[in-house]
C-alpha cells in the first residue's frame, strides 16, 4: 500500500479518468452507446454498471477537488501530480473500506489460527501478497470486486448464505471476470440446498437465494432496464463476441505472453493453421468445461467450506489456463483464493502465490514496477517463510495429499521421499524464476527472437500452473475418502 | 538475548532495509546535488582545492572525514556513471546516480543496525516478558531501527544520518556497557565530531562525564568527586586519542595553512538565525511573538508603519533579518544563551553522576538546549535528541511520557520536509505506524504504573491531527495561499515548538528533582 511513488499504467489510469469522466457528464443512457460525446473506441465503458457508479461516485469527489480533471472532452491525457494522488488515494481508500477488513476479519474468523497472533501474521502474509499490490498501485486497478467476493466466502463460512448470494452478486456486477468464481459459488449453494433435502428447507433455501440473487441484479441495472435495447447494448459492451476480437488476441503474429494453455502450445504449433476461430472458440469452452467438471460435480454432491474453497481456486485456475481471451491480471483472481487457503496448505500456496507474481513479470517490466517487484517478492517469500515454517512442512501429510498416496502406495514407490523431492523442486523453480527475472530485466533479448523473455516466463509459469491444477484437483476429489474414513474411525 | 530475540531483530532489520529499497524512487531534495557534488569535488581535485571549490553553490561544508567518506563511495560510483563525478554536471541525475547513492545510505545503515544491536544489549528491562513483542529491548529496537525522522530524513529526503548517528550510539552502548569501554567510545565519539560538527552539540555531556567518571576513578561515600583519586594517566589516553583523531583529520589541511577557511566553510554565521523553515526551538516562539507584537503594534498605531522593514521572515530566503518590536539576536546571544541552558545539567553530570543514565540524561538535556537556543538551528538537529532519548524510554515511565511527546512533535515538525503531493500518503502513513506503535507499545510496558501522558498532552498531540488536515489539504484550497503562503509553515513549526519546549522543561525538570532527591537520600 505504498504505492504513491510508483508510476501509472497510462492505459488503465486513463482509461478509469475518462469513466468518471463519461459517468459524471452524460446521462445514464448514453453511457454504453457510441455517441458523438462519449466514442467507445477510446477506452469505453466495458464493466458492468457498479464499476460506472463507482466511477460517478470518485468524479463527485474530483469535481470538488479540481472540475478540470473530468471536463468532458478537453481532459483526456490529464496528468498532473495533484490528480494521480488523488486516484491512488482512491484506489487505496477502495482497499482500506473492502478489502483489507475482508482479508482481517477473514483471518481472525479461521478456526485453525486460533490466538490473535497467528491470526495477524496470517492477516499479514495475505495482504501483503505483491502480485495485488503491484497490481493494483502501480498498474492501477480497484481491488472492489476482489474484495467483495472475499466477503461472499466469509458470509458463506458463518452459514449466512443470503449475505454471501448478495455480496457475490455485488462483486459480479462489478467486473465481469468474476464469472470464474461463480461456479463455485453455484455448486455450492445447490449442493447445500440438495443436502438439506429437495423437499422442505432445501428448496425454500433455492427459492430464498434466486430471489436474493434475481433482487441484487435488478437493484444494480435498475436504471437500465427500462427498455430492451439497453440491457442487449450492455451485455454487447461486456461481453465482446461479435466484435471478431479473436482474431486480434494472442494468436496473431505477435508471440503470445500469457501463461495460458494455448499460448503455450502455439509456441510450439500453430493452432491457428490447423482449425478455425469458431472451433477455436467450442474447443477452449470444452476443455473449459471438462477440467472443471470433476470438482463441480464433487461439490455439489458434498458441499463443505474447505472443497468450496479449493474449488474457487482450481476453477479460477481452469478458467484462466483454457479460456479464449484471457488478459495476465486474470491470475489474480486465483491468486485471491488462494490466499484464503494459505493457512492450510502454506507451502503450495507460498509457491504459488510467487509462481503468479513471476508470472506478470512482463506487466510489471513494462509498467516500470522492477524496483517493487524485487523488492516485495523476497520481503513476501521471506515473511511467509519465517512465519509458516514453510520449508519443514512438505511431507505428504501436510500437503493434504495423505489420502491420495495411501491409495497411490501400491504403485508408485518413491512417495517415500517425498517431502524431500518437493523441498527440492521447490527450490529449483525459486532459483529459476529468481535468474530469470534477472535475465529479463538486465539482459537483451537476442535478435532473431525479440520476444524471448516474455515467452519463457509465460511458458515456464504454465507448466507450473497445470501442475497446480492437478494438484488442487487432487485434493479435492481425494477429499472425501479421508473424511469417510475419518468418521469411520470416530 | 533469548532465543526469539536475534531473529526477531533480524526479521526487523530485514524489513527496514526493505522498507528503504522501496522508498528508492521517492523524492529527493537538493541534498542529494550537494552529495553527488561532493563525490566529484573529492574525486577528481587533489586535497588542497577540496575545502576552496565554489563551482556549484552546494560547498564543501563538512569536517575532513566526510570528506575521505565522499571520496571512498566516489570509488564505487565510477562503476556506476562515470558522468555523475564531473564537477560541471550540476543537477546530473540519471537512473544509475540515483540508484548508487540511495543504495550507499541502505548500505551504510548497516552500521547504524549494528549500533543498535549493542545498545539493545545494554538496555535491561524491569521484569522479564514473556512475549518477545513486549520485552523492552525489542521495543527499543523497533524504536530506533524504524524511526520515522531517520527513515524520511535519510532515505526521501536524502542524507547520510544513519551511520552517524550509528556512530554515536555505539559510542553511548560502549559508555553504558556493564564493562565500560571508556577509551572506545571517546574514540568513537571523536571520530564522529570528525564527521559532522553539529555533534559538537553533545560534546559538553561526553566531556564532563568522561571527565568526571574516567578520570576521576573514585568517588567519595556520599558520591561527589574524590579529588585525589585523579588519574593522569587517564587524562593523558584521553587526550592522546582525541588529539590523534583531530591530527588525522585536520592535519594535512593545517599543514596546508587552510585551517581558517574550512572553519568559516563549517560554521557559516552569516546564514541568519532561523532557516526559511523555521525549527521548532525558542527562536521560532520569539520570532512568532515578535511578529504577533508587530500586528497589534500596527493596528493600535503605535508603531510606524514606514520603519518596518518589508522582508518577511518565512518568505524563504535565508538572510539576516532585524525583529521589528523584540530585540534583535546575534550570534553571541544564541551562544551565551545555549551555554547558559546546558550549564545545569551539566553540573549535575558533575556533581553527582548516576553513572551511565545520568551521561544520558545530560547527553539529551545538552542536545535538547542546543536545539532550543542554538543559531540557524535546522529542525533535523531534533534527531540528535530523540534517538538517545528513546534508551531511556523503554527504561522508565517518566522518560516514556516525555519521549512521547518529543517524538510525536518532533517527527510532526519534520513533515513540511517532504512537501510533494506524492510524498503525502507515504509520510502520514509512516508517521501513523510509527506513533501508534510507539504509544501502544510503551504503554503497555508500563502499564502497571500511572499513565505517561496526562490530559493536556494528551489533548495537545491529538491537535496535530486537525492542524495537518488544515494545513495539507484545505489551506491549499482556499483563496489565503496566494496572500500567505507561509501561514502553515509559521504554524506548524510554531505549534511545535511549544512541544518541544514543554519536553524540554519537563526533562529538565525530571532530572533536576531527581538528583536533588538523592542528594536529600544522601543526606
Amino acid at each position: 500500500f505504498l504505492g504513491a511513488g510508483k508510476p501509472p499504467m497510462y492505459g488503465d489510469y486513463e482509461a478509469q479518468r475518462h469513466w468518471q469522466e463519461v459517468t459524471y457528464n452524460l446521462p445514464i443512457r448514453q453511457w454504453y452507446f457510441n455517441t458523438s460525446d462519449n466514442n467507445l473506441l477510446y477506452w469505453g465503458l466495458d464493466y458492468p454498471p457498479l464499476t460506472a457508479y463507482h466511477s460517478l461516485l470518485c468524479a463527485y469527489i474530483a469535481k470538488l477537488i479540481n472540475p478540470d480533471w473530468i471536463a468532458l472532452h478537453t481532459s483526456r491525457g490529464y496528468e498532473s501530480q495533484p490528480h494521480k494522488l488523488f486516484m491512488r488515494t482512491t484506489v487505496f481508500v477502495a482497499d482500506l473500506l473492502v478489502y483489507i477488513p475482508a482479508v482481517i476479519f477473514y483471518c481472525f474468523s479461521l478456526k485453525e489460527t486460533s490466538t490473535k497472533k497467528k491470526a495477524s501474521i496470517c492477516a499479514l502474509c495475505i495482504l501483503l501478497y505483491p502480485g495485488l499490490i503491484l497490481i493494483d498501485h502501480g498498474h492501477f486497478q480497484y481491488p472492489l470486486s476482489l474484495g467483495f467476493a472475499l466477503w461472499g466466502v466469509l458470509a458463506l463460512s458463518y452459514d449466512w448464505d443470503l449475505l454471501g448470494s448478495v455480496a457475490f452478486c455485488l462483486a459480479l456486477n462489478y467486473k465481469q471476470m468474476e464469472l470464474y468464481h461463480s461456479l463455485p459459488f453455484f455448486c455450492y449453494l445447490l449442493g447445500k440446498c440438495f443436502k438439506k433435502g429437495l423437499k422442505g428447507k432445501g428448496l425454500v433455501l433455492l427459492t430464498k437465494i434466486t430471489g436474493t440473487v434475481v433482487v441484487s441484479f435488478a437493484v444494480c441495472w435498475l436504471p437500465f432496464c427500462t427498455d430492451m435495447e439497453q440491457i442487449m447494448q450492455v451485455l454487447r459492451r461486456l461481453f465482446p463476441i461479435d466484435r471478431g476480437l479473436f482474431e486480434a488476441c494472442m494468436f496473431s503474429s505477435p508471440p503470445p505472453r500469457l501463461a495460458n494453455i494455448w499460448c503455450s502450445l502455439s509456441v510450439l504449433i500453430k493452432i491457428k493453421n490447423i482449425v478455425s476461430p469458431q472451433t477455436q472458440l467450442k474447443l477452449s469452452l470444452a476443455v473449459t468445461l471438462l477440467s472443471l467438471l470433476p470438482t463441480c460435480i464433487k461439490l455439489t454432491v458434498q458441499p463443505s467450506l474447505r472443497g468450496f474453497k479449493f474449488a474457487l481456486v482450481s476453477c479460477a485456475l481452469s478458467f484462466f489456463l483454457f479460456s479464449f481471451q484471457v488478459h495476465e491480471k486474470s491470475i489474480l483472481l486465483v491468486s485471491v483464493p488462494v490466499c484464503l487457503i494459505i493457512n492450510e496448505i502454506p507451502f503450495m500456496a507460498t509457491w504459488f502465490l510467487l509462481v503468479s507474481t513471476f508470472s506478470m513479470l512482463p506487466l510489471l517490466l513494462k509498467d516500470g514496477l522492477l524496483l517493487a517487484y524485487a523488492v516485495t517478492t523476497p520481503a513476501f517469500l521471506s515473511l511467509c517463510g519465517a512465519s509458516f515454517s514453510i520449508l519443514d512442512k512438505t511431507s505428504a501429510e501436510d500437503l493434504q495429499l495423505k489420502p491420495f498416496s495411501l491409495s497411490m502406495k501400491g504403485y508408485v514407490s518413491w512417495f517415500k521421499s517425498f517431502s524431500k523431492i518437493v523441498r527440492s523442486l521447490f527450490l529449483l523453480s525459486v532459483t529459476l524464476m529468481g535468474v530469470l527475472s534477472l535475465v529479463c530485466a538486465a539482459a537483451r533479448p537476442p535478435q532473431r527472437l525479440p520476444d524471448l523473455f516474455p515467452v519463457s516466463v509465460s511458458v515456464i509459469s504454465c507448466l507450473h500452473f497445470l501442475l497446480f491444477l492437478v494438484y488442487f484437483n487432487v485434493v479435492i476429489l481425494w477429499d472425501s475418502k479421508n473424511s469417510r474414513s475419518q468418521k469411520k474411525i470416530n | 538475548m533469548a532465543a526469539g530475540g536475534p531473529s526477531g531483530f533480524r526479521a526487523l532489520a530485514l524489513g527496514v532495509s526493505f522498507l528503504k529499497c522501496l522508498l528508492i524512487p521517492a523524492y529527493y531534495s537538493t541534498d542529494f546535488e550537494v552529495h553527488r557534488n561532493w563525490l566529484a569535488i573529492t574525486h577528481n581535485l587533489p586535497l588542497s582545492q577540496w575545502y576552496y571549490e565554489a563551482t556549484s553553490e552546494w560547498t564543501l561544508d563538512y569536517p575532513p572525514f566526510f570528506a575521505w567518506f565522499e571520496y571512498a563511495l566516489s570509488h564505487v560510483a565510477k562503476y556506476f556513471d562515470p558522468k555523475m563525478l564531473v564537477i560541471e554536471n550540476l543537477n546530473y541525475t540519471s537512473r544509475a546516480t540515483v540508484f548508487f547513492q540511495r543504495f550507499s545510505v541502505i548500505f551504510t545503515d548497516i552500521l547504524f543496525i549494528y549500533a543498535v544491536r549493542e545498545c539493545c544489549r545494554c538496555v535491561n528491562g524491569k521484569r522479564a516478558a514473556k512475549d518477545i513483542l513486549e520485552k523492552p529491548t525489542f521495543i527499543l529496537a523497533v524504536l530506533l531501527l524504524w524511526n520515522f525522522g531517520l527513515l524520511i530524513v535519510d532515505h526521501i529526503h536524502f542524507q547520510y544520518n544513519g551511520f552517524l548517528f550509528g556512530l554515536m550510539l555505539l559510542s553511548v552502548a560502549r559508555l553504558c556497557q556493564v564493562n565500560k569501554r571508556y577509551l572506545e567510545g571517546a574514540f568513537l565519539f571523536a571520530v564522529l565530531l570528525h564527521f559532522k560538527h553539529i555533534y559538537i552539540y553533545v560534546a559538553p555531556a561526553y566531556g564532563i562525564y568522561l571527565l568526571r567518571s574516567y578520570c576521576f576513578t573514585a568517588n567519595n561515600a556520599d558520591g561527589s568527586v574524590k579529588w585525589r583519586s585523579f588519574s593522569l594517566l587517564h587524562v593523558t589516553l584521553l587526550g592522546l586519542i582525541v588529539c590523534l583523531v583531530s591530527a588525522l583529520s585536520l592535519g594535512p589541511f593545517i599543514v596546508l595553512g587552510q585551517l581558517p577557511q574550512i572553519i568559516s566553510r563549517l560554521f557559516p554565521f552569516k546564514r541568519g538565525l532561523c532557516h526559511a523553515y523555521w525549527a521548532p526551538n525558542f527562536w521560532a516562539l520569539y520570532n512568532a511573538m515578535d511578529k504577533a507584537l508587530t500586528i497589534f503594534g500596527l493596528k493600535c498605531n503605535f508603531l510606524d508603519p514606514t520603519k518596518i522593514p518589508k522582508a518577511s521572515m518565512t518568505g524563504g530566503l535565508v538572510q539576516e533579518f532585524q525583529h521589528t518590536v523584540l530585540p534583535s539576536v546575534t550570534p553571541l546571544v544564541t551562544l551565551i544563551c545555549t551555554f547558559v541552558s546546558i550549564l545545569p545539567s551539566v553540573f549535575c553530570l558533575w556533581f553527582k553522576p548516576q553513572g551511565p543514565r545520568g551521561f544520558l540524561q545530560c547527553l539529551v538535556l545538552c542536545a535538547l538546549s542546543s536545539f532550543m537556543f542554538g543559531w540557524h538551528v535546522h529542525e533535523k538537529a531534533i534527531l540528535l535528541a530523540i534517538l538517545p532519548l528513546s534508551l531511556l524510554s523503554v527504561q522508565r515511565a517518566k522518560d516514556a511520557g516525555i519521549y512521547l511527546i518529543l517524538t510525536t512533535t518532533g517527527h510532526f515538525s519534520l513533515f513540511p520536509l517532504l512537501f510533494t503531493p506524492p510524498e503525502l500518503p507515504i509520510k502520514i502513513l509512516l508517521m501513523l505506524l510509527f506513533t501508534v506503535y510507539s504509544f501502544s507499545s510503551l504503554k503497555s510496558l508500563f502499564r502497571r504504573e500511572r499513565p505517561l501522558l496526562n490530559w493536556l498532552e494528551t489533548i495537545y498531540l491529538i491537535q496535530l491531527v486537525p492542524l495537518e488536515i488544515f494545513c495539507e489539504m484545505i489551506f491549499p484550497l482556499t483563496p489565503w495561499k496566494r496572500h500567505f503562503p507561509f501561514v502553515p509553515l509559521l504554524l506548524t513549526s510554531v505549534y511545535c515548538a511549544l512541544g518541544v519546549t514543554y519536553a524540554w522543561l519537563k526533562l529538565y525538570v525530571s532530572v533536576l528533582t531527581e538528583r536533588i532527591s538523592v542528594r536529600q537520600k544522601a543526606e
